[in-house]
């Protein structure tokens, strides 16, 4: 045969300090905004001498998280052991449950139903009781996040396993492959991207479901992670610390949101629509 | 010069022996109550270059996969005289099927594509990625073995998806209009391209189009099929010699079977409902 129509070629990506250079000002700007937000922030607190009580200028909320550093500490790896324990369980019984669904329409007819029922209900409603009934608190609160986390990665991994196009499954079935081969080599991959933007759903929902299970547990006197710290907080009017724990768990978000962004763009680079640089 | 009824009449001589596959009676109604396919004898020799050329909806499409085994006919048979069979008597012929998408895996490279039948095969990894490689070198892809689809070109994607298909070297391919989706200069190419690993290789073809241009450059007999309900209407032979090139492209003799093959593809579309 002869030559070859030509191949796109990529062009190559310009850098500045080891990233590329059309990054910058997505990680600039948003950092340009918070530090102008925050300067306004301490600045009309202090014009109006608004009271510590009250609203707390952000210099002091820095310096009671350092303070409380240690009591912080504690309480942050308490919310995180809790948010990512429930999260890979809900991942792995997510994918599981999915790949029972795609194997017989009869069991997701019958059970799916029930998962939605698992979503749609209010955490705060089920966790007193989820709490009275399983002894070991942090069990509770690992069920209560898991709950909540579960859902996105179940319906989107579902839709995903689906969503295999149909030649392809012809194609299998022309080279006579097994089930198994077509679950491992064709629908796994094929909902890959779907499992991971669910992942990236459920990581924020999982600490959100942690975080009201512990204000839950914390209001019936339990001690445990960061919500318990600002419960605390503000029964002793400490509102710098309140502010300091509430920091805390922004951060935490935010972190698990970019981590599983990375996991998913490092998954998917290669191949899929979503991981890909814009061209043009 | 011979007249147009003259060629049309006169099919080259097949390859001797039994056919590859034959096909009595084949019927397709769907469960709508549609009749897709009706009445379809064919034989197909081992070696031959057949084209189903219709207008959309005749069915070519259906009876390629009937073909294919990936549905199965209402009633008729079709028979594979020649391959082997399983215990319970069902034809194991070796197939290559090419979609009219390349339908390739977009997480694998073009290498891990084109081994992909051997890999469900069972074959090691080892064995199957020197075969697959050989694929993508016959097709002119050689270098390209860790590129994903993303990065091919729409034709290079298909020259994948023909690798795919040679890789287990069938006796048979069966091809659903793939080349329709590509421009024409990328489609005289792999026509050329096709026809050159065809005449070294000998296996046989079934090429559905809706092309007359293109059936006539490529095969040496042409099904002419109707639509309403789907129908074989009239056989047509292309009798130039191979190898073709790009003088038969322009030449007095191929603009002959055109018109009478056109002529035939007329006819079929105006007795659509008569018979």
């Amino acid at each position: 045969m002869t030559g070859v129509d030509d191949a796109p070629r990529p062009e190559p990506v310009r850098r500045v300090l080891f990233l590329p250079a059309e990054l910058w000002p997505r990680i600039l700007m948003p950092i340009l905004i918070g530090a102008l937000s925050l300067g306004a922030w301490e600045w009309a607190v202090r014009a109006n001498e608004v009271p510590v009580y009250i609203l707390p200028p952000p210099s002091v909320i820095w310096a009671a998280l350092l303070r409380d550093w240690p009591s912080l500490s504690v309480s942050l790896g308490i919310t995180l052991q809790i948010t990512f324990a429930a999260l890979i369980v809900a991942a792995a019984a997510g994918l599981a449950l999915a790949v029972l669904f795609a194997q017989s329409k009869w069991v997701e007819l019958s059970l799916f139903p029930y998962a939605v029922v698992l979503q749609v209900t209010p955490i705060v409603a089920i966790a007193p009781l989820i709490i009275i009934w399983v002894d070991d608190i942090r069990l509770a609160l690992l069920i209560c996040a898991w709950i909540v986390a579960f859902f996105p990665i179940l319906s989107n991994t579902t839709l995903g396993l689906n969503s295999v196009d149909h030649n392809l499954v012809d194609l299998f079935r022309l080279y006579r492959a097994t089930r198994f081969q077509t679950l491992i080599f064709l629908r796994l991959p094929a909902a890959m991207p779907y499992f991971l933007s669910g992942l990236r759903i459920s990581g924020g929902l999982a600490l959100i479901g942690a975080i009201v299970a512990e204000f839950v547990a914390g209001t019936g006197g339990r001690a445990s992670g960061l919500a318990y710290r600002i419960l605390e907080a503000g029964y002793q009017l400490q509102i710098p610390r309140m502010f300091a724990a509430l920091f805390l768990i922004c951060l935490t978000g935010i972190a698990i949101f970019l981590a599983l962004g990375l996991v998913q763009h490092l998954a998917l680079r290669r191949w899929h629509e979503s991981a890909m640089r814009k061209e043009g | 010069m011979p007249e147009g009824g003259t060629l049309a009449g006169v099919p080259p001589p097949a390859p001797p022996g039994r056919p590859l596959v034959a096909l009595q009676g084949v019927e397709k109604r769907y469960a709508t109550g549609t009749l897709a396919v009706r009445g379809v004898n064919l034989d197909i020799p081992r070696g031959e270059f057949l084209s189903l050329l219709g207008p959309s909806g005749c069915g070519k499409s259906t009876l390629l996969r009937m073909i294919a085994g990936l549905i199965a006919p209402s009633s008729g048979t079709i028979d594979w005289p020649a391959s082997p069979h399983d215990a319970r008597g069902a034809a194991q012929p070796r197939l290559g099927f090419v979609f009219q998408e390349p339908t390739l895996l977009p997480w694998s490279s073009a290498l891990s594509n084109a081994a992909l039948p051997l890999k469900l095969e069972g074959m090691p990894r080892s064995e199957r990625e020197d075969r697959a490689a050989g694929a993508l070198a016959r097709v002119g892809l050689a270098g390209f073995e860790r590129t994903y689809p993303r990065a091919l070109s729409g034709g290079m994607r298909m020259r994948v998806s023909i690798a795919r298909a040679l890789v287990t070297r069938p006796d048979i391919l069966l091809m659903d209009e793939p080349f329709a989706a590509l421009d024409e200069i990328t489609r005289f190419r792999l026509n050329n391209d096709l026809l050159e690993i065809w005449q070294e290789t000998g296996f046989t073809v079934v090429f559905v189009t809706h092309s007359v241009f293109e059936s006539v450059y490529l095969s040496r007999r042409i099904a002419v099929m109707a639509a309403r309900p789907g129908r074989i209407e009239r056989e047509v032979g292309v009798p130039a010699p191979y190898p073709r090139g790009e003088a038969f492209r322009t030449s007095a003799e191929y603009a002959a079977v055109c018109r009478t093959v056109s002529l035939a593809l007329g006819e079929a579309i105006a007795h659509r409902g008569a018979a």
